[in-house]
């Protein structure tokens, strides 16, 4: 019996264990390996190409020429609004949820979460055809404002904020529930002490219950970094109704047109390894960041 | 971090109830937070219930004075020899099967790491969390090289294999277990001689209940969306998963020679999508107040 107790997270992990290595180390050492190769046609292009090691020639092209950059600097411009500006409104939300001030709270969690439920392409396609003048009841309407004449969402200096949209529609209600859960777990009697110490709801809200749920805003961020550092399918979708959508727009991108369409793999998995590091970097700066700012074990 | 404890967990009108009156300016913001995420999806409804002629002429927020669901429908199911139903039933193939395994393994193993100390217990959680922020590319591109070298490329386990591995839903099911089932359970079953096989099958794992569809839900959502993996590993149109077979419509809707309605199919197959994915979050709000990372308190 004192065996089966010593043998049974082995064997529990085991199926988990295995597919992590299969789907996850395996690959990632795959793509890492394939980075430091190159290979070259032969001449006219009629013979056998060769693949040579090309130690980290691979890694200069994408951190000095190329489009590499370019798109970091997009997803990061794209990051430091889109993130904060959903987690405000997811927080907002969750926070008017909860203050007891309102009714109908469950179904308006219910409606504000059915955005999460549709298909990140699907919330794409839809977005893409509100943005599409011709065919959205929305574009001729915001064109009569004043000033707003040349609205148009699918132009080169609109299609980021517009890609943020349908990002912010389609994450804000999973985020608000995460907070919500969170709220749900601060104990009455503090809320309570502080009332009857003539807090305001307002006050309560901002001060107290913000700073409580830390981890859970922490969790959210990071989440949201990796997301924006990796956006791909919005753009991608709206290629077909928008000429502003590059092959380089975002290092995605850049990395799947370059492997699958320019068919230059080992390049490509160069760019996806500096993405990878650079995600680690981003992912750890903003965790640092969120446990200074006070809530994180 | 959370506390989960009968005596704390806020509940009935003190769960932030509506206790004294109702403010209207916070009921306004959450109207019309409510218009934001709900106009999108009332005007899918709208335009795919619409003829086709009037799509581009009617206002897009009110129906058309043709009720055209079954002209529509039938579009869609017949459009390119009815590639539509396949795209469908794929999709949910992919999520089911997909989702049912990743569970499975997942929240076994989440137990054991929540339920259990051993050797390298750490070392190996952080691993597989930094797994975690790894970016798409850097994994789907190089699995299409292993899976050509495999021959199981554009085949259904070249979507299905992938979407086994879930360590977020590990991640889930880890918390559940620590706080959730309480260690003095386990160990009186094996104070009373069971056999560790048997503890976890009989109550170990039963308790686990609430994790296991929370966790099933996330997957079966996050596998239905799935694009990119689709998107590199098939080729076969009657293997597609619908996100990638109405973008490639959508693809059409600027080449001449494309019939007039389809934009049309294209919206009435998008309303189509979203309803396997409602019911999903349906089911998955009836569980959510017992389920993600509250501890032990029931409903």
């Amino acid at each position: 019996m004192r065996d089966g107790r010593k043998y049974a997270p082995y064997v529990l992990i085991l199926p988990f264990a295995a597919l992590f290595v299969g789907l996850r180390i395996i690959p990632i050492g795959y793509a890492i390996g394939e980075s430091f190769f190159k290979t070259r046609g032969s001449g006219l292009g009629l013979g056998v190409p060769t693949t040579s090691f090309a130690g980290l020639s691979n890694f200069t092209e994408v951190l000095t020429k190329g489009y590499f950059w370019s798109g970091v600097e997009r997803v990061l411009l794209y990051g430091i609004v889109q993130v904060p500006v959903k987690m405000a409104l997811a927080m907002m939300l969750a926070l008017i949820l909860d203050s007891g001030l309102v009714r109908f709270r469950r179904i308006f969690r219910f409606f504000y979460f059915l955005p999460y439920a549709v298909p990140g392409v699907i919330a794409a396609i839809l977005w893409g055809f509100l943005y599409y003048p011709s065919l959205s009841p929305v574009v001729g309407v915001v064109r009569h404002l004043p000033g707003l004449a040349g609205f148009t969402p699918l132009g080169s200096s609109s299609l980021l904020w517009s890609i943020a949209n349908i990002a912010t529609w389609a994450g804000a209600g999973f985020d608000m529930l995460i907070f919500i859960a969170s709220l749900q777990t601060i104990p009455m009697e503090l809320l309570e002490a502080a009332r009857v110490d003539g807090a305001s709801e307002w006050r309560i809200a901002t001060r107290i219950k913000v700073r409580m749920i830390g981890p859970a805003v922490g969790l959210s961020a990071i989440f949201s970094v990796i997301g924006t550092l990796q956006l791909f399918t919005e753009p991608k979708i709206l290629a077909t109704l928008s000429t502003a959508v590059t092959s380089h727009y975002t290092p995605n991108l850049y990395a799947y047109s370059q492997a699958l369409v320019a068919g230059r793999y080992h390049y490509a998995a160069a760019v996806s390894v500096s993405l990878a590091l650079l995600t680690f970097v981003f992912s750890f700066a903003v965790l640092g960041f969120i446990s200074k700012r006070g809530g994180l074990q | 971090m959370l506390q989960g404890q009968r005596e704390t967990r806020r509940s009935g009108v003190a769960a932030g109830g509506v206790r004294s009156g109702v403010s209207y300016a916070n009921m306004a913001v959450l109207a019309l937070a409510l218009v934001y995420f709900l106009f999108p999806v009332y005007w899918l409804i709208i335009s795919a219930t619409k003829a086709y002629t009037q799509l581009f002429s009617t206002n897009g927020f009110l129906p058309g004075s043709k009720f055209s669901v079954f002209t529509n429908l039938n579009a869609l199911f017949s459009f390119q020899h009815s590639v539509y139903l396949y795209w469908f039933g794929n999709t949910l193939l992919y999520a089911v099967v997909g989702g049912g395994l990743a569970t499975l393994i997942a929240t076994v193993a989440g137990y054991a790491f929540g339920k259990y100390d051993f050797r390298g217990k750490s070392v190996a959680f952080g691993i597989i969390i930094g797994g975690v922020l790894v970016p798409g590319t850097a994994l789907v591109l190089p699995l299409y090289l292993l899976f050509d070298k495999l021959a199981l490329l554009n085949s259904y386990w070249s979507i299905i294999i992938p979407s086994t591995i879930s360590p977020f839903g590990m991640y889930l099911a880890r918390i559940y277990a620590s706080r959730g089932i309480p260690d003095e359970i386990l160990e009186a079953a094996r104070v009373d001689g069971a056999r560790e096989a048997t503890v976890f099958r009989r109550i170990g794992f039963p308790m686990m209940k609430p994790a296991i569809v929370t966790i099933f839900l996330f997957q079966f959502v996050a596998t239905f969306n799935d694009y990119f993996l689709p998107l590199v590993m098939l080729n076969n149109t009657h293997l597609y998963p619908m996100a990638l077979g109405l973008n490639s419509w959508s693809a059409l809707t600027t080449l001449p020679g494309t019939p007039r309605d389809i934009y049309t199919i294209i919206l009435m197959g998008a309303l189509l999508s979203v309803l396997p994915l409602v019911v999903a979050v349906v089911l998955l709000q009836r569980y959510w107040s017992g389920g993600l990372g509250v501890g032990a308190v029931k409903g």
